[in-house]
Parts: structure tokens; sequence; C-alpha cells
């Protein structure tokens, strides 16, 4: 690892000061990407502003319709919480299958959404609850916040602070996890919000999360898994690597998709 | 006798292991201490132009940089291959030549061109990304199959189309003959794939040059301290053995691949005596992946010949072995004397030929890993058993009865000799503790639940024992494979045993220290073992090949032979008896069938006083004995696997594994069940999950555990494990071995079980997920069972 200056505001103003006062400054956000990227060589900041003591990023609270869960929260804080289990059950859920009791302890989920891993687990709750990311700037929505592989609406110097999850009626993931890393090779959420469907995927896009157009319309109709059959998933739009091809993940879009209607609550 | 063999003793060395306390290289810290980082290669084939370390060398901290020019301009020999094959038209192997820094040319991504020594890891991984080094690329090639076809790039100006050696075994013409007769043939494609090894620990070295005395010492991740020290002396000229101490610790495990002497333990010791510092590398995962070497790699084209009744007529074998891009130390017996010679497995076959080429590619060296041919042989047999069994419409545990070997001695037509064995008694075990009788049952009912299950057979034989010295050095090995052993007894009585083998997870210090107890009657605690040392223990061969109990524990017992003969002059002198009546148990020297008797320790102190020896005795009591054993042993058992497949996904679940296993004797059932444990996860591993993987320019897809899926809890079942000894006849305690029999089962048995699972045979290994739905769906197979 080349070395790095590490700071640790206390404020949202301190971190921003210090983001700016860096050369080529990186949000630490639980590292669980960020770390193993720099000892790889592969990333050299250099400064690391480390926010998980800031507060206005951390907690999570419940009003109007929403769970707010600070850009600081760990995976392992929101599949332990009882509001966001007894709110958004699926939510928890998600959090409490990514990587391991390690990466959970330490990972963030404003972390993970800012990174937008094309195969990372938040992405798609974030855009299949249509979330809204807020940020020390603005409050992004979900679909204009994910931008392709890596890749997100944030700007220079932008942090996200908290993360607006409505609460949906019912919502559901399902996870098929890569053999080797435990990531996502393919993982649907389904969420009915508002008397709208949505179908959020991971893990399988070439351009990183989507939501599937033609499962959500089928969807709308009835929500069961038997119209899933017909909707088909062009596995042209998906990823091919040593682990799945295109089309194995596209089988695999549509039976995620039917365990997640299936886990619907 | 509590701690005496078959007692399951707690492992002794555990308590340092479990609190931290273990001390490894990477742990040893001297005086003068510098940090080596090497400048590797980018390309799988290039030429080297230019490398220029001037930026390098004057950035902070940094002592040398050197490279490959410098090493052979000092003398440093090239890596060898210490085991000539010979190919089948006389010629001998084409060796390349491999140069611990490359000098003209790269042949993998990873080859090492230069070494930073610099004052910190830090330092010298950086100044080691600033030495530029000017390639002019070549094409490359990968797969063995591709390297052997025309037009394929050349790897070594010595090796013609890259062949190394074109091998045979057996008589092909009686072979044929056998098939051509067969009422029924079946054939098979078969690939065993490349794997990569995943100790625990990463290699090491830490090498010390003593200026004053010119003298080396290297602490190494080695199995094998004493081969290490002899290869490095006699091969690359680093120093004559005299002056050169190599030290192999706490080791974390090696599978075969802490084997070899490999460039950076080279290195490190030239660049001590170059730079006047201590050299300490250790590597990190990312470039234990690139570097140590890799096992398996095989593609196969096989035919097995049945008559009427189902007796197998003929069996032939066409092998292409990839090797990598340099011939590691042992590579060239793996897939000849450890393959070939193992191709008759449990079954009395009159006519076996197997042609075997070896091929250099653009990869990372091919060595010997857990199992070491055997797997790949056993993984060829058993799934030609089961194929055949489905295609002919017997049952597969009924084929293989009837092939069964029941009588021993039995010469196969590949040069083995099995001394004894229980095949059919395995079979029964595993059958009955497996509920092969209500798999029907199981079966119907997964398949209410939309779930395909399977079950496989795996009826594997080893030769392990590694190995009768004469026969070996017949075959073309370059050392003798017997081992040493001392036996130090104490003034007071407890004993130090100094052994060749080397303990690397294996549990010796308990082990070793039972078979010692029960024969004398002493406390384990009063038994220490040591090991990894050349400057304690005299010389050993070191341990792989599941060797350590059947030839390191027999080279102690007959030390401990030599040893009780002393005590039994001693004690009689003392006790005023005849030699003939004593007799040693619990801890006593007695004259039988009287109530004379001294302490074991008395006698420790008869024999350092020297007051009172019989006429001519020297005083003392150490003995040391060197064991050549007189033929392999032949551990054997049955494994049936039974698993369960997702036909929406493939997803496997392994529900049950049952190994019945034939080790021999066993010391300590505690010790064998977990090498059996570890054993099958590792087969597992390679079954279902575990895949090195390159892309077609020779870029290492599976550089870290994102993409190379090692076994985790998760994905292995628990075990039932059997026992069905049947005594080696042909070492002192009747041990065969059980290191590498996990490994080397395992894999046929997952593999027959889901492809019974799926009614389709088109599956290759790992199992993946994608691999079994593919399979599947080209089948077009029910998406339940019947």
């Amino acid at each position: 690892m080349y070395e790095a200056k590490y700071h640790k505001p206390a404020s949202l103003t301190d971190a921003a000061t210090a983001l700016a006062g860096s050369s080529d400054g990186a949000v630490l956000a639980g590292g669980q990407t960020l770390l193993p990227t720099m000892k790889q060589h592969l990333a050299a900041p250099s400064d690391l502003i480390d926010v998980r003591a800031i507060d206005a990023m951390r907690g999570i609270t419940v009003s109007e319709g929403a769970v707010t869960i600070g850009a600081a929260t760990t995976h392992a804080e929101v599949a332990g919480s009882a509001v966001v289990r007894e709110n958004i059950p699926a939510l928890a859920c998600l959090a409490g299958g990514i990587g391991d009791p390690a990466v959970r302890h330490m990972g963030t989920m404003g972390g993970s959404v800012a990174n937008n891993d094309p195969a990372a687990d938040y992405p798609a709750a974030v855009l299949g609850l249509g979330a809204t990311v807020v940020t020390t700037s603005r409050e992004i929505p979900a679909d204009e916040f994910f931008d392709g592989l890596f890749s997100t609406d944030l700007e220079e110097g932008e942090i996200i602070t908290q993360i607006r999850f409505p609460i949906a009626a019912r919502a559901g993931y399902s996870k098929f996890p890569n053999p080797a890393s435990r990531y996502a090779l393919v993982g649907v959420f389904v969420a009915e919000t508002g008397g709208a469907i949505r179908v959020a995927v991971t893990g399988a896009g070439a351009d990183g999360v989507f939501r599937h157009s033609g499962m959500e319309a089928a969807l709308a109709t009835t929500v069961s898994t038997s119209v899933l059959d017909d909707v088909a998933v062009d596995a042209g739009d998906l990823v091919s690597d040593i682990h799945a091809s295109a089309e194995y993940r596209a089988h695999l879009v549509t039976v995620m998709a039917k365990r997640a209607v299936e886990a619907l609550s | 006798m509590s701690d005496g063999i078959g007692a399951r003793v707690a492992r002794k060395e555990d308590k340092r292991f479990i609190t931290g306390k273990g001390r490894y290289t990477d742990d040893i810290r001297v005086e003068n201490q510098a940090y080596a980082a090497f400048v590797r290669s980018p390309h799988a084939h290039a030429r080297v132009t230019g490398i220029n370390a001037a930026s390098a060398e004057a950035m902070e901290g940094v002592i040398a940089v050197l490279n490959g020019q410098q090493l052979t301009g000092d003398g440093i020999g090239n890596i060898i291959c210490g085991w000539a094959i010979t190919s089948k038209d006389g010629s001998p192997m084409n060796m390349g030549a491999w140069s611990a820094l490359a000098t003209e040319k790269v042949r993998y991504v990873g080859d090492a061109v230069a070494v930073v020594v610099a004052e910190t890891q830090a330092q010298a991984r950086l100044a080691a990304e600033a030495v530029e080094v000017d390639y002019e690329e070549l094409p490359a090639v990968v797969q063995a199959d591709a390297a052997l076809s025309g037009g394929a790039p050349e790897i070594h100006d010595n090796a013609p189309g890259n062949l190394i050696y074109d091998w045979e075994l057996g008589d092909e013409a009686a072979t044929d003959a056998g098939i051509a007769e067969a009422a029924h043939v079946t054939e098979l494609d078969i690939t065993n794939q490349r794997l990569s090894p995943n100790p625990m620990e990463p290699r090491s070295a830490v090498a010390i040059y003593d200026g004053a005395e010119d003298h080396y010492t290297l602490y190494t991740t080695s199995q094998n301290p004493h081969v290490a020290r002899l290869v490095l002396s006699a091969f690359y000229q680093v120093a004559p053995e005299h002056k050169l101490r190599v030290i192999a610790p706490d080791v974390g495990g090696g599978f075969g691949s802490k084997i070899y002497i490999y460039p950076e333990e080279i290195t490190c010791l030239w660049a001590s005596m170059k730079t006047g510092r201590s050299v300490k590398w250790t590597s990190d995962r990312s470039e234990a992946f690139l570097t140590d070497a890799h096992g398996r790699d095989h593609i196969t084209k096989a035919k097995m010949g049945f008559d009427a009744s189902g007796r197998i007529t003929g069996f032939k074998i066409d092998t292409i072995a990839n090797f990598g891009a340099y011939m590691s130390l042992f590579s060239s017996a793996v897939p000849t004397y450890l393959y070939a010679t193992l191709l008759s497995g449990q079954y009395d076959i009159s006519n076996i030929h197997c042609n075997v080429r070896a091929v250099y590619t653009n990869t990372v060296p091919v060595d010997a890993y857990r199992g070491a041919g055997r797997p790949e042989a056993c993984y060829l047999i058993e799934r030609m058993m089961e194929t055949a069994a489905r295609e002919m419409g017997l049952d597969p545990g009924e084929l293989r009865r009837r092939n069964f070997i029941t009588a021993f001695p039995h010469e196969t037509p590949v040069i083995m000799a099995y001394d004894a064995g229980d095949f059919g008694g395995n079979l029964d075990k595993a059958m009955a503790a497996a509920d092969v009788a209500g798999f029907a049952a199981r079966k119907a009912e997964a398949a209410g639940r939309g779930k395909l299950r399977g079950l496989g057979y795996s009826c594997y034989i080893e030769a392990c024992g590694i190995a009768p010295s004469a026969a070996v050095g017949s075959l073309g090995a370059g050392v003798g494979l017997w081992e040493s052993a001392e036996v130090r007894v104490n003034p007071v009585g407890t004993i130090e045993i100094l052994t060749g083998s080397h303990s690397h997870g294996q549990g010796h210090e308990t082990t070793f220290a039972q078979v010692v107890a029960d024969r004398f009657g002493l406390p384990i605690d009063n038994v220490s073992i040591v090991h990894g040392d050349t400057d304690k223990v005299q010389f050993g061969m070191g341990t792989y090949g599941s060797r350590s109990g059947a030839v390191g524990i027999s080279a102690i017992v007959k030390a401990m032979d030599k040893v009780e003969a002393k005590v039994k002059k001693i004690a009689a002198h003392t006790l005023e008896a005849s030699e003939e009546d004593i007799v040693i148990e619990g801890g006593e020297v007695k004259v039988a069938g009287t109530d004379k008797s001294m302490g074991w320790h008395e006698v420790g102190l008869a024999a350092y006083t020297g007051h009172n020896l019989p006429e001519g005795l020297e005083p003392g009591l150490k003995e040391g004995a060197f064991y050549d054993p007189i033929n392999f042993t032949f551990p054997a058992g049955a494994y049936i696997a039974e698993v369960e497949v997702d036909p929406e996904t493939g997803v496997t679940q392994i529900v049950r594994f049952t190994a019945a296993d034939d080790f021999g004797t066993i010391i300590n059932p505690m010790i064998v069940e977990g090498q059996v444990h570890g054993g099958v996860a590792q087969g597992i591993g390679q079954a279902m999950l575990e895949q090195v993987v390159y892309d077609e320019g020779g870029q290492l897809i599976t550089g870290s555990y994102m993409d190379y899926c090692m076994p985790r809890a998760d994905d292995v079942p628990f075990y039932t494990l059997e026992h069905n000894s049947t005594v080696c006849p042909n070492n002192p305690l009747g041990i065969k071995g059980c290191g590498e029999a996990g490994a080397i089962g395992a894999p046929p048995a997952v593999i027959n079980a889901i492809t019974d699972a799926i009614g389709s045979n088109d599956l290759a290994m790992p199992a993946t997920p994608q691999a079994v739905w593919s399979a599947i769906q080209a089948s077009k197979a029910p998406l339940a069972a019947e």
C-alpha cells in the first residue's frame, strides 16, 4: 500500500475541508473496497477522509413513510436494526447477506452505494425501493443516481450523508452469490411501493444495476411468479465472465426474480 | 497405554498455534535486516531487451537492484528438475534453462527479472515498480493441446514444438488387442483442471550471509529443508553444503507447493552475499497466485474395453500434461511414475497402455499438488467405471466388484506391486455407512421437492510411502527417497527424536511422540520431536507423498530398535540378568519373571555416567537409522457422495459424504480423520469450485479469491468416516499413509454423483452451478427425477 494521510473529521464541514485540502483525497467509508484496492497498488489516494465518526451520517430513523439511514451505517447495523426489520424487512435481510461478518461490521451503506460496484447488493435495494440519495449538496432520486459501472451522479467532493427509503407495502430480495467472491452473480430486488412495482437487478447488467421494465409491467398485472415465465430477459445486455455466461445470468434473473416475489413481505 | 498407538491424543503443537505463538519464517527478524521485492514480468512471453534501474536505485532506502545477468555472472546455476524421464524414442527430456532471475526471455506472467533490496518492505516494493524493463512481446500459448499444435509459439529453444517428453508405459499392442475383442468399449475425454495450492502461509525466505565465515543461513517455508540445501548447493552453487544451513521453522501448510526450490530463495541467498545484508522476502497472496507451483492440468483421451461379463479387457490412455513455463523440481515424475503407474486402480486389468506428452506453456510451472498424479489417475478410472456401468446397465458398485483385485500381492501391468488391501470390504463398509439401500427413497423424496438427487462412487488407490531408493533411481529420480531418524535418550530418560520428516500441519510432534511413548511406556510429554533444521538433523528427505508415517516413522522405529538393544545390554549388566530376559514396559526395564527392575531414567543415567557399563560398551544412549522402504504403500478406500441438484439454478449441495479408508495401522485416529476431512474438502474444491484460469494471452484471471474459489465451511458437508485397515506388510508398524487420500478419492465421487443426478455425463470439473445447469440444458434432462 502506498502511504496516505489519514483524517477522521467529526463533522461534514471538517470532512469537506480535508477533502478540499488534499491533492487527491478519497472518502473512506468502511474501506471494504478501497483498502484492498490500495493494497494491490491499484489506487493511491493522497489522503483518506474517514467519515464514520460524523454524526450527521449516522443513525436510522423512521418518519413520514420512510426509513432514513445514515450513510456511515454499517451493514451489520442495518441488518440488526429493529426499525429496518419492522418497516423494510427485505432491506435488513439484504444487508445481512453482504460479504461476511467482518465486511458487514466495517462496510457502510454509503460507501457501497457511492462505489456502485455492479455486483453489490445495496444498489438493487436503492433502485428497487426508489430511494432518495441525500448528499452534502442535494437529494438525488435513485433512478438518476446510478450511472454505469462504478460510476454515479455524485460530483467531485460531494458526499452521501443519508439514504431515504420509502416504506414499501412489501419487498423481497433474492441473491445468487458468486461462488468465489460471494458478491451477487445476480440479485433481484422486487418492491411494491405506493401501488407501483419496481424490479431492480444487480450483478448481471453490463452497465451495472438496472430496472427490468418487462418484469415490472408483468407484475403490475398480477404479483405472482407465473407471470414472469413469459417475460424475456435479454442476455445481450448482461455480463459474461468466467463465473457465468450472459445466458446463464439471464436465466438466473428470472429465477431470482421469482424467488424475490416469493419472498415478498 | 493412553498416549500410545491408536489413541486420540490432542495435538501437542496446537497450544502454540492456536495462541499465536507459532514461529513462521516471516516471524524471523535478524540484525541488519533488509527486504527484497521482485520485479516481475507483466507479459506471458517476451524478450527482455533492457533493464534500467537508475531511478529505482536513487529511491529512498534502496540498497541494491540486482538482475539475472549479475546472478548468472556470479555462477548461480539454473533451476533444475530432479527426475529424468526418457521419451519412448530413447531421447532425454528437453529441459529448458530456468534462471532464478530471467536473462533473455520471460516465459510467464510473474517471471522474475530483477530484485530490489531495500531497508523496508514498502521501500523495496515501491522501488520495484520504478525499475524500467523493456520487453519485446512474443506470442504466448496457455493450453497444453494448443502448445503442441503446429505453429504454436516455442517457449524454449531446446524443446521443439514445446514437447518436453513423449513417454509411454505398458504394452500398446496387447492393450489394443484387448480393446478390439471387447464386448463394450467406453470412451471418455477428461480434463483435470489446473489448481492453485493456496497454503494458508505464503512462501517466505530469510537469507543471512556471514562474510567472516563465508557461511549462509536460510530460513524458508520448505517441506524438505535438507533437499533444499542439497539442491541449492549441488545445482545452484550458492554454497557448499557445510557452508549452508537451511531451517524450515513452523510452516503453515504446503500441499506440495513447498517441496520445490523457487527463484526467490536462491535470489535472497545470493542477494544477501551481494549486499552484506540479511535479505527477507515474504510473498503476498497476489504473488502466491502468480508464482506458487500449480497442480494437475491434464487433458486425457481414454478408452476401456469390457467383456460380456463386465470384466475389463484393456485400458488405453493418452494424456497431455501442462508443465507451465519451466520444469519444476519433481514435475516430470508427476504425470509419469505418480500417474500412469496407478492406472490399474483397484482392478485386475491385464492390459494397460498410457502415453504421456509433457509440454511447455506460458503459465506458472506445474508440479506435485496434494495427490500428485494419483488424483488424475483416480479421477479418470473412476469416471470411466461409473460411465461404463451406466452404459452397460450395470450397478456401478457391482461393476467394480467384478473387477476388484482380491488376491495379494498383485502385480499390475503398470509396474506396481500391490501388497495388501480389501477393496470389497472397503466398499461394503462405505455402502452400509452411506445407506445406499435407502437411496431410492431419498431420491424420490427429493424429487417431491423439485430436487435431483444423485449417488456417486469412487474406489481409489494410491501409492504412498515414497519410495524405494533403488527403484526410483532406476526410473530416473535424482535422489533416494529413504528417511533418517535419530533417537536421543537424555541422562534423565527424556527423549528427543530427530527426524528428516517435516511437519507443516500433519501433527508429527504428536504422532511421532505417540510411537515412542508406546514403544517404551513413557508419557508423550517426555518425548519431543526435532525437525526442520539441517544443523540439528543430519539429513532427511522431507514430507510429501504421504510418506512421513510409512517412511519417517519407520526410520524412528529402526533407531528405537538400536536404542532398545543397548538399553537391554545396560539393564542386563546392572540387574545381573541375561539380555534376552529384559523387557521394557510402563517406563520400567525389567527382568522377565522376577521382581528385578530399574526405571527407564535410571538406564539413561547409567548410560551417561558410564560408571558401570558392560565391558566394551560405549557410554551414551543415542542411535540413528536410515530406513529405505522396500515397496510403496497402497492406501485405498471407497468414497460415496450423495448430492442434491437444484435444476433451476444448477446449485449442487453435497448432502452426504462417506469415506471408508484403508490406511493400515493408525497412530492417532483424530489426526488421521483431520487429514481425511482436509483432503476431501480439497477434493470437493477441485470437483465443484476451484480452477486456475488464464486468458488467451497468458494473463492470470484467477489472481485473487474474488475469482479463485476456495472451499468454505458451507461448501462442504459433515463427513461419515469408516476405517477398514489391512496392515501394510512392508514396514514395521504396518502404516500406509493418509495425507492425500481425500484429495484423490473425492473428486470422482462428487462428479459421479452429480452426473447421476442430472442424467448427463457431459460434465467437467469444476462443476459450478453454471456448469451443472448448462449440462442439464444440453441434455434436456427432465427437471425432476422420475
